[in-house]
């Protein structure tokens, strides 16, 4: 059984308890997800699963043979940061910087759901295309809690990439 | 070394005479790419080769001892490597700043989930299972006797600081308030939880940790664990947020020294988020009374401030919820004291603004009240009430900013303070509101050295033990080195979080900055001193900048100066006379716009903006966002943060991030900051103050305030949930 994370193929791993983020972390010591609960309640551990974000700790590794992972690793380096990543510095769209890569992996896939026509709580008609607005940015990011309070910040420069994505 | 003590303020700002015009900037964080990008190291991160892995087991009663640890039950587990139970484990983090090991010895047992046990094993997976297959048997004390509810039990009287006849002032009072508040228990809940490795190579033990305050960390493990402090090594280069909970050392840092020890190999401890919540620290609950006597223009005669807070027995700290109505405002007849309960709740201690964070609130809500008695603007009922001398002590107060922030934060917001009638503003379901209340925490400086090196090339580097929770250290002290030394910021490199260096007082009540930075300071005011020397003139004419030292008509680089060695000078800053002759703080104003849900009670904020005095800002960018996270802490504690224990065995049930409500994305508005122009020189050499706690230091109160305008209840439970507000809402639509 192999998994794809950033473009590189790896075996799973044997114990069948072994968390998605822990095989991550742990096994191919790539630290960028971060462990902030362990239960799927802060977001920190989000990573893309064929896309998709989701919480990696909430899911096992050996459910995700023949699965293709993005880590924040896989987002952007120091070296050539992602548009995101970039405004996360410009904006001090962090501070401890620990829930940042999750914040990060979740606007990415974000922005797409927005794009894709994925109605929220924030969207007034469901029916209707959602609109690219700062509270159906915050709606969408309320599963990635910053507890230095960086969240302000955080959406600033989330708004500022999807309006030069979309402009 | 450059030693100064603060026994005077330093009039000079010398940072303001500098040439290179990058101090205050707001420039990004040097620490910015590597931690977008996931690939700067937090203390569970470090590739250590054959680490083991370390799960506690806790107790599941409130009192009693640990009668047997049946090893056999999990020894035989595939993976299984050791159970560690040593009497010298620490059952509780240490008190900030305690410098020596906090309680030991996890038999006797003192709160619900305190650890008790260690199983390490080969992977983590099977250290979690073994962790909770583990068999102990408990003699548990009768839950009857022990107490866990602070309103049942006589508490610890303090004496308190009295003057003149408080009774009297209000009894003979035209306007007075006589309210009595509560405020539920906090939790730091910092997203990263406590985790070390540790590791001993020839007798000596090296821990990465995540921990706020190395220097006395490193005393407090070498204490439990009866080592010199030469033997040990702490690490904490990033820390994944403190807010108080990484103060003092933390139970993985010893119970992973000594299963390392134990298994001849590194170990791993990873607290996981439940165990945080369950084993650190609480912020107590509290019980405030604020008596507040005014006179018919709202002049405060008469200020009492009383408040019961908890603590496990033996603790010295009590949340210092009377700190700022010291000074704040005036009344010459006072009352101010804390009272202890003894409870078996967890251990009670530091959580963001210890002290202010909850006082500040209701002090804020009762003078809302006593500005609807007076009949005038709550803003000026405020300005009014700033006294000319300290209320109780012959001492000036040093640079105070509070009327500043109070009209500029008045004009920014669009305050309108004249009618303020509540349920004057309606939109569908939701009743909309304003409040104000003022802010103010005190200030510290700590004893802190530092350690820069000029370079060949022309580069520096800062080096000190202080740590970066957040706050922007790595910035900030580039920028001071910068300033001072003519060096783009980006040509300081800044090494921290390391015993090895230079020691400080780390992160914690807001003195990381004026206390490390003015360690940097002196260190960098000696090597001008030594530029100008080899330029031979006099420091006072040196001009440095971009790289280039001039005195007079000599004008040589940096690089050429140095002749390719590099020139090293330590900075060692102490607190002096200053701290006893003046009355420092930081201050600040809150402006909040509310929406209260008519029919359910919930509440939304929808504007927040704060107006600060800090004394000098170091960076403008990282100082914002030490605001607009206290504003968001604020929030939390205003409506939806609270710890909730069982009555019947004290233990916490809200123990993770699902039941205890931090504010997420969409329950923070766009909040905006004001930055005062300040220099304060009683309070450092770089005439800055601390920023990180002041900026939720009064604001729910602000957000309460906004609460009664904006549908006429008074909340005196805090935080304002649907709950608390309910029945006044039902009370208001029958009147």
């Amino acid at each position: 059984m192999t998994i794809e994370i950033n473009g590189e193929s790896h075996e799973l791993p044997r114990d069948p308890r072994v968390t998605l983020l822990d095989f991550v972390r742990e096994h191919l010591k790539m630290t960028g997800a971060k462990k902030g609960c362990d239960h799927g309640q802060c977001g920190a551990c989000t990573m893309l699963v064929n896309g998709q974000r989701i919480n990696s700790c909430l899911t096992l590794a050996v459910m995700h043979d023949g699965d293709s992972v993005t880590t924040i690793e896989g987002i952007g380096s120091p070296a050539a940061m992602a548009p995101l990543q970039e405004a996360f510095v410009k904006h001090d769209g962090y501070q401890c910087g620990y829930c940042t890569p999750g914040q990060i992996c979740s606007a990415t896939a974000m922005l797409q759901e927005i794009a894709a026509g994925w109605p929220s709580d924030a969207t007034a008609d469901p029916t209707d295309t959602p609109k690219l607005t700062r509270e159906e940015v915050q709606e969408r990011m309320s599963g990635n809690l910053c507890r230095c309070g960086a969240y302000a910040n955080i959406v600033d420069a989330i708004m500022e990439v999807a309006e030069g994505e979309a402009a | 070394m450059k030693s100064l003590t603060m026994d005077k303020p330093d009039e000079r700002n010398r940072l303001d005479a500098m040439k290179q015009g990058v101090i205050g900037k707001p420039l990004d964080r040097p620490d910015g790419p590597i931690k977008v990008s996931g690939v700067a190291p937090y203390a569970a991160e470090y590739d250590i080769a054959n680490a083991a892995y370390g799960v506690f087991v806790t107790a599941p009663i409130a009192r009693g001892k640990v009668a047997k640890i049946h090893e056999d039950s999990v020894t035989g587990m595939d993976g299984v490597i050791a159970v560690v139970a040593d009497e010298r484990f620490t059952t509780r983090a240490a008190q900030g700043t305690a410098g020596e090991a906090p309680e030991q010895g996890p038999g006797e047992v003192d709160y619900w989930g305190q650890p008790i046990a260690l199983v390490v094993a080969e992977s983590y997976e099977a250290a979690r299972d073994a962790a909770q297959r583990l068999k102990v048997d408990f003699h548990a004390d009768d839950l009857a006797d022990i107490p866990f509810d602070p309103d049942a039990v006589e508490p610890e009287k303090d004496e308190g600081q009295r003057q003149g006849d408080l009774a009297h002032a209000m009894a003979e009072a035209v306007h007075s308030v006589d309210r009595t508040y509560t405020t539920h228990g906090h939790a730091s809940a910092a997203m990263e939880p406590h985790a070390s490795i540790a590791e001993w190579q020839d007798g000596k033990l090296t821990v990465h940790a995540s921990l706020q305050m190395l220097n006395f960390n490193i005393a407090e493990l070498a204490d439990a664990l009866d080592l010199e402090e030469d033997d040990v090594r702490l690490v904490s280069r990033f820390v994944g947020g403190g807010f108080g909970s990484k103060l003092g050392v933390s139970q993985d840092v010893v119970a992973a020294a000594i299963a390392a020890k134990q298994v001849g190999r590194p170990v791993k401890v990873a607290m996981t988020r439940q165990h945080v919540f369950q084993a650190i620290m609480r912020r107590s609950e509290s019980t405030q009374r604020l008596r507040l006597a005014a006179d018919a223009e709202g002049r405060l005669t008469g200020f009492g401030h009383e408040a019961l807070v908890s603590n496990l027995p033996g603790e010295d700290f009590a949340e210092p919820v009377t700190q700022s109505s010291k000074f704040l405002y005036g009344g010459e007849n006072r009352l101010l004291r804390i009272d202890v309960a003894r409870i078996h709740r967890m251990c009670a201690g530091s959580v963001r603004a210890p002290g202010e964070a909850v006082g500040m609130t209701a002090l804020e809500a009762a003078m809302d009240e006593l500005a609807e008695q007076v009949g005038i603007d709550p803003v000026e009922l405020r300005l009014r009430n700033i006294p000319d001398k300290h209320p109780t002590k012959d001492i000036p107060y040093s640079s105070r900013k509070l009327a500043e922030c109070l009209k500029e934060g008045a004009a920014a917001f669009g305050w309108q303070g004249e009618d303020r009638k509540p349920r004057q503003r309606r939109e569908g379901e939701w009743w909309i509101g304003t409040g104000v209340a003022s802010g103010s925490r005190v200030h510290n400086v700590e004893e802190a050295k530092a350690r820069v090196t000029l370079r060949p090339g022309g580069t520096a580097l800062v080096e000190t033990d202080m740590t970066d929770i957040g706050t922007g250290t790595y910035a900030i002290l580039g920028q001071i080195a910068g300033e001072m030394l003519g060096l783009d910021p980006k040509d300081v490199e800044v090494g921290l979080g390391d015993t090895d260096f230079p020691r400080g007082p780390g992160s914690g009540g807001s003195w990381g900055a004026p206390s490390s930075g003015s360690a940097v300071f002196l260190a960098c005011e000696a090597l001008r001193e030594e530029i100008a020397s080899l330029l031979k003139g006099e420091e006072g004419n040196l001009t440095m900048k971009d790289g280039t030292a001039v005195v007079g008509n000599t004008s040589r680089t940096i690089d050429e100066l140095l002749g390719g060695k590099e020139l090293q000078r330590t900075g060692h800053f102490q607190p002096g006379k200053t701290e006893k002759e003046f009355a420092a703080a930081s201050y600040g104003a809150f402006f909040a716009e509310v929406a209260v849900n008519d029919w359910t009670g919930e509440t939304r904020v929808r504007r927040l903006t704060g107006a600060f005095g800090i004394g000098r800002v170091l960076n403008e960018k990282t100082a914002r966002s030490q605001c607009l996270g206290g504003m968001t802490w604020a929030i939390g504690a205003a409506l939806t943060e609270q710890l909730l224990f069982d009555p019947r065995d004290g233990h916490l049930v809200n123990c993770d991030l699902a039941e205890y409500h931090v504010p997420v994305h969409r329950d923070v508005p766009e909040c905006e900051v004001l930055l005062v122009e300040e220099r304060d020189p009683a309070a450092s050499p770089i005439q800055a103050k601390g920023v990180g706690e002041l900026s939720m230091c009064g604001a729910a109160g602000a957000i309460a305030n906004a609460v009664y305008n904006a549908c006429g209840v008074r909340a005196y439970s805090f935080p304002m949930t649907p709950a608390v507000l309910l029945e006044g809402l039902v009370e208001q639509a029958k009147a």
